[in-house]
Formats: structure tokens, sequence, C-alpha cells
């Protein structure tokens, strides 16, 4: 019993520090290096005109993911030339979910026609930094690169033209206007993040 | 009078086991925050959620097992209203499955998600357990009926001490 007890606490207090890594607001997030869609190694410092990221953790098999796909072109579409370009990051196993293997991510971007990186989360070792659950989940970071936003990209996953809040875009709004986002972490379903184990 | 009555109760009913009930985040906080003697499990899943749908037969024999116990088992399907009749009613069906299903519509995942539990990202699945005002949550799935079975009686143990 004395030994369970431990085993217990030691799990907890690991927990507990493992998830004190994980990003909070205002923490600057560090920088990574994936393989993309197309091949090459894309990091954050490569868009060097950037005012900010819309870092957005998606995937290919997930129902929610797929509501989104859309949403999220759109984001892209409106906000990179602003100087806030998605980068969108797979974080699943790919032996767990053989749907977000790295051919079946170049087929769907090529298929929607993704206007920003794909990139695949491989060996699963960015996607615990930043604490991220579930695809879809977005973190918006300012240009030096502190996280600004964590959370959703709207409120209502279903039906697009019953949104009434747009959280993402509110966000950037406010980082545009030198504020802090309010809402700065919101709360979403989607599907769990795919590990072994 | 009797026959219309009788009549009355039966389209009632009938009407009941045809539709697949639907709740709000009003009714589902009734129903985690009521004070009698019966210990609660919700279990949050959707059809389309692989690692929810691999958990499901644990939790049903858990609530074959606990049958007679002051224990209930109800599964929150996150289903979107839409795709009960296509979707879900179907997959009942195929699986058998024999405990409550109640499809849940909270509107704003934002609001509704932090009632349940704040430590709730809103991935599924998720379990809460709820008894007489205390409650005990967890984001991730069970691997086996035993699994379910330790994290109801942590929960217990921990308010008899």
């Amino acid at each position: 019993m004395r030994s369970l007890l431990f085993c217990v606490f030691t799990l907890t207090l690991f927990t507990s520090a493992l998830d004190a890594q994980s990003y909070q607001i205002g923490q600057k997030a560090e920088d990574f290096s994936l393989k993309n869609v197309d091949g090459k190694m894309v990091s954050l410092s490569d868009y060097p005109a950037a005012k900010g990221f819309i870092v957005v953790f998606t995937c290919n098999h997930c129902p929610y993911a797929q509501m989104y796909e859309k949403r999220i072109i759109e984001l892209h579409k409106k906000y990179a030339k602003k100087g806030y370009p998605v980068i969108a990051i797979n974080p699943n196993d790919p032996e767990v979910v053989p749907e977000d293997n790295f051919e079946s991510m170049q087929k769907l971007s090529n298929k929607k026609k993704y206007p920003f990186a794909y990139l695949f989360d491989e060996g699963q070792k960015v996607y615990p930094k930043f604490g991220a659950t579930r695809t879809p989940h977005v973190f918006i970071l300012d240009k030096n690169k502190v996280v600004k936003y964590i959370g959703a990209i709207d409120d209502n996953a279903k039906d697009e033209t019953a949104v009434q809040i747009r959280y993402v875009e509110d966000a950037i709004a406010a980082i545009e206007s030198g504020k802090d986002p309010n809402p700065n972490t919101t709360k979403a379903v989607g599907c769990s993040i795919k590990k072994k184990g | 009078m009797r026959l219309l009555l009788s009549f009355f109760l039966i389209s009632i009913i009938c009407l009941k086991v045809q539709s697949q009930n639907i709740i709000g985040r009003d009714e589902l906080q009734y129903l985690i925050n009521k004070q009698d003697d019966t210990l609660r499990i919700f279990n949050f899943w959707a059809t389309w959620c692989k690692p929810c749908v691999q958990e499901l037969p644990y939790f049903e024999q858990v609530n074959a097992q606990n049958f007679n116990k002051k224990q209930k088992l109800y599964l929150i399907s996150l289903d979107f209203p839409e795709s009960i009749k296509r979707k879900l009613k179907p997959f009942i069906k195929n699986k058998g499955i024999q405990s409550e299903v109640i499809v849940f519509d909270g509107g704003n995942p934002n609001v509704w998600i932090n009632q349940i539990d704040s430590s709730w990202s809103g991935s599924i699945p998720a379990t809460l357990l709820s008894f007489q005002g205390r409650k005990h949550f967890q984001e991730s799935s069970f691997d086996s009926t035993e699994q379910i079975q330790d994290f109801i009686k942590n929960f217990i143990n921990r308010f008899k001490s």
C-alpha cells in the first residue's frame, strides 16, 4: 500500500512537472524545425517578416479538424498578408492513426490546396511543449514568439454561419492594437492527440 | 377515460423510445449536481471518436456488474443532433449498447466545458464521477473494466477517509 501511495505521489509530481513545462500565456515559445508536406524543414525563423503566428495543431482524421479545414485556410488567406501566417502541425502518431501519416498529410494538403505549411511533429516532441491536447488546438504567438492566446478558433465547430465569437480573429485584433487578447484561453471539443500507450 | 389515458401514456413511452434524448447544459448540470445517494458516471464520447468507442465495452461491463448498486452510468454522446438518426442510432443498435445514451447539445463549448471541469481542455474521451456534490474527472481513455472500477473506488475512498 505504501509503495502504491509512493507511486501515485511521484506520478502526480511527474505529471504536474510535465504540465509546468508546457507554455503558458505570456511565455516565449521555442522555435522548432519540422518537416513540411513539401519535404522541406520549416522553422518559425523562416518567417522573418512575421508579426506573429497562428500555430494550429490539427490533423487529417479528426472530424472536428475536418470541420475547421476551410476556416483554417481562410484564416491564413486573411492574416498571412497582415503578418500572421498559419503554421499547421499534425501531432498524431501515425502508428496509432494511419490516416495521419506523412503521405496522407501530403495528399490532403494537395487536395485542399493548403496555402500554409502543414508540418509533421515526427517523434511527437513539439506538441507537448505547447501543451496541445486536442485537434484542432490553436496557439497564437506574437512577433517575439510569446504565447498570447490558447484555444478554439471560434464558438461553433459545426456551423460556420452560426458563429458568434471569432476567438482567433479577436485575439489578433487585440495583438494588433497592442492589447492582450480577452479571452486569452478558450475551450473546445476536439479529438485527443493520439500517442502510443 | 381510462382507455384514453393508457393510449396517452403508451404514446409517450413510444415517443421516448423512438426519439433519442437530447439535453442541454442546464439539464446536464442538474444530473451532475443531484444530491441523492446515487453515484453517477458521465462518460463523454462520440461515434466518430475511436478511443471512445474502444472503451465503451468496459463502461458497459462496469454498468452490468454494478446493476443493483446505487450507481448510474450515462453515456453522454457529443454526436451532433443531425447525425442521431444516421449514425448514433444504428451504432447503438449494432453494438447492442445497454447503458443509457444521452445526446448533449450544450451550445458554446467554451462555456459548458468549464462547467463540467475546469481542468478539461475539451478532448474526448473524458469521464466525470459525481456523488453528493463531489466530483472526480479524467481527460483520457480507460484500457480495461478494472481501470474504471479503480477510478470509481479511488473516488469513493477519498470521501470515506
